[in-house]
């Protein structure tokens, strides 16, 4: 953003101090993660930067941690990482499935009470998590459904379907009803209509969806905490319970790992978003 | 007078057939959503009523005391109760203690009045040695309790078999022996502070968030497409990111030998041996929360501001408007609806934050979601749990309300 050279010496200033006011707050939002990424291959047990790191001497850096990470004794890393990615798969199918058949109703032009059961099927997301967690435990454990998989994967489908419900009724209103239409009238039944026809057509805004679910249930703490034995711990509830006691260069190593994964979503997202938006004919 | 009607193909009015196919499509339509609706009913707005009714429901002690109450009825609650309930209360009490299923009465009579729980388990220990008649003497001579009128007071304040006691201890407030609503003792406010500090913090969160967000949402939504998708990776990244991992990040800035209090040392500002305190208070909930929810101010500002045409800043400025009159008059009132939905996004998902505060809040950092957890997991006192959610929830519903009014839910957008 160059500025023509006539504008006056106090706008100039002004332009100036909101460029670096900007560059300071872009700074806040990113820079925390980046302070894991070196602190996680600290040779050292403590967790600042030892003189050496300061140096780049290589002696200051190693695996160790991502070693123990993965085969230190009595971790509990692997079986977390397993139920983990478990429980977001089951979640993430169940969420998608459940949500996108909804947004499919909720896009309808015949759709009676629209607001309400929009606000009714979005309010898991609303409703603060401790008490979406108090409720679901109340439930869980009278269903007998507590400290299962099965239960943490149901209450994670409830958590994650309000993303997907929002993402796909996103994409479904840019979408040509006359397509539908015209498959229709060459003689297709509904459901083909939906698996040859929208589906193909929606499903980026189905695919990010289903990335918040994932993300949704693979980054869940309370309700875990509340419905989780020790079989069924997952990675957040390893940090959790980690982070309580002391601050370990592991759980760094850990973080690193799922700062890699999250830029691999975003990454994924980015693209979704804007191919759907050249599907849907939107142009910036 | 006849009116011709339209028939279609097969004979029926055009009138009745258009009906069918309305109500065809209306009914396909709840049959898609139907199966999520029936998920969620099931399996959260029931369980969530369930949690309502479970804050009132008190009774468990009703229905293990059934006698005494009934005794308790004719008794005026000026002196120590008559013969009569004192043997109504060993008719309760007696099976209980042979069975050992006393052990509830004791938690739920200590929360009524300190002093219960050990003068039960007393009694749970003579009463097998009880003899028939003149109870009275024998309840007197067990345990002080039973001497003092306050206790049977207590006592019989429990009767009613719903109640909002649990209500109003969350809100410093108590039955006193005559059954009026009263103040706790100065020492023992406790959850005013808390939900005082819970909305507290949620404001200035709210506040900070929306200064930092308003100037890099404009940049955002000014700069060339090339410099703006760039920039916007340092939103999205946090988001996208797991709150475990920034709060993490933010322990370890945060700590007495992380890299921020190195700077004050280095800059000055502090000496090395008093070194700051940055975490576990409100200063670490404040910092960290705002970095975390920052996103969610962003992005609802940039998707208003994108809509903004810079032609309208022009237009205002040459029509003689300083910038800052153009600023405030037009395209300040254009973001608006960007601002509320950010600042109400921002300030519910705050008002119920559990992990950040509990992590780096320490003690005064702490925050009623904070309490909540600790009734659920620790105290296991879920009646009050659940009286505490509620209060919790009522006070988000009425935001998400306002919010649905005045921005409408279907404009929430994500990434």
């Amino acid at each position: 953003m160059a500025l023509p050279n006539y504008t006056p010496i106090h706008y100039r200033i002004w332009h100036y101090t909101y460029l670096t006011i900007c560059g300071l707050v872009f700074f806040f939002l990113i820079a925390p993660l980046f302070v894991i990424l070196p602190l996680s291959f600290n040779a050292e047990q403590y967790i600042h930067f030892s003189e050496k790191m300061l140096a780049l001497d290589p002696d200051g850096f190693s695996l160790r941690w991502y070693k123990d990470m993965i085969w230190g004794t009595k971790n509990p890393w692997g079986l977390a990482t397993k139920n983990s990615l478990i429980i977001a798969f089951f979640a993430t199918i169940g969420s998608t499935i459940l949500g996108t058949v909804a947004a499919l109703g909720l896009s309808s032009r015949h759709m009676p009470y629209k607001a309400a059961f929009m606000a009714l099927l979005i309010s898991p997301m609303i409703v603060p998590l401790i008490i979406s967690g108090t409720a679901i435990f109340f439930f869980m454990a009278k269903v007998g459904l507590a400290a299962t998989h099965t239960g943490i994967i149901l209450s994670h489908i409830i958590l994650g379907t309000p993303f997907v419900v929002i993402t796909v009724t996103a994409t479904l209103s840019g979408f040509d009803h006359s397509v539908t239409r015209a498959a229709a009238s060459l003689g297709s039944n509904p459901v083909n209509t939906f698996m040859k026809v929208t589906l193909p057509l929606i499903t980026p805004g189905v695919i990010s969806g289903a990335l918040f679910a994932f993300v949704t249930s693979f980054d869940e703490v309370i309700v875990v905490l509340f419905l989780a034995g020790l079989e069924n711990t997952t990675i957040p509830i390893q940090m959790w319970v980690g982070l309580r006691e002391q601050l370990s260069p592991t759980i760094l190593a850990v973080a690193t790992c799922l700062i890699i994964m999250s830029t691999l979503i975003l990454v994924s997202a980015e693209l979704l978003r804007r191919r759907s938006e050249r599907l849907r004919g939107i142009n910036r | 007078m006849s009116t011709e009607q339209i028939l279609s193909s097969d004979g029926v009015p055009l009138e009745v057939s258009l009906k069918k196919a309305e109500r065809r499509n209306k009914i396909r339509a709840l049959m898609l959503v139907g199966p999520l609706f029936l998920f969620l009913l099931i399996t959260y707005v029931f369980p969530i009523g369930d949690m309502l009714f479970r804050s009132v429901d008190d009774r468990m002690i009703t229905s293990k005391l059934p006698n005494t109450f009934a005794a308790l009825e004719q008794w005026d609650g000026k002196d120590l109760p008559d013969e009569k309930v004192y043997e109504a209360f060993y008719k309760d009490f007696y099976p209980l203690a042979m069975a050992k299923e006393a052990g509830k009465l004791y938690q739920r009579l200590n929360y009524e009045k300190s002093g219960f729980s050990s003068g039960l388990k007393k009694t749970n220990r003579k009463i097998k040695k009880f003899e028939e008649g003149n109870y009275k003497e024998q309840f007197m001579a067990t345990h002080k309790i039973w001497n003092e009128v306050g206790y049977w007071v207590a006592l019989k304040n429990t009767a009613p078999k719903w109640s909002y006691a649990k209500y109003l201890k969350g809100m410093d407030l108590k039955f006193d022996d005559k059954r009026n609503i009263v103040e706790v003792a100065e020492d023992r406010k406790i959850h005013k502070i808390l939900w005082l500090r819970t909305i507290n913090v949620a404001f200035w969160v709210t506040v900070f968030c929306f200064c930092l967000a308003y100037p890099i949402s404009h940049l955002l939504a000014t700069l060339p497409m090339k410099y703006s998708n760039l920039l916007m990776i340092c939103v999205l990244l946090p988001f996208w990111t797991s709150l475990l991992v920034r709060t993490s990040s933010w322990m370890v800035l945060l700590q007495q030998q992380g890299p921020i209090n190195d700077l004050i040392v280095w800059l000055g500002f502090a000496a090395n041996d008093n070194r700051p305190e940055l975490m576990y208070n409100v200063i670490g909930t404040f910092v960290a929360m705002t970095q975390i929810l920052l996103p969610f101010m962003v992005l609802p500002l940039y998707s208003v501001m994108k809509t903004i045409s810079p032609s309208l800043m022009r237009a205002g400025k040459s029509l003689g408007g300083t910038p800052l009159t153009a600023f405030f008059k037009i395209y300040f009132p254009l973001t608006m609806p960007g601002i509320g939905a950010g600042c109400l996004l921002v300030f519910i998902i705050s008002i119920g934050y559990y992990i950040t505060p509990a992590l780096v809040g320490g003690a005064s950092g702490s925050l009623i979601s904070n309490t909540i957890a600790y009734h659920m997991k620790s105290s296991l006192d879920w009646a009050f749990a659940s009286a505490l959610g509620t209060m919790l929830l009522v006070g988000v519903l009425t935001i998400y309300w306002i919010y649905n009014k005045l921005v409408g839910i279907d404009n929430i957008k994500l990434g």
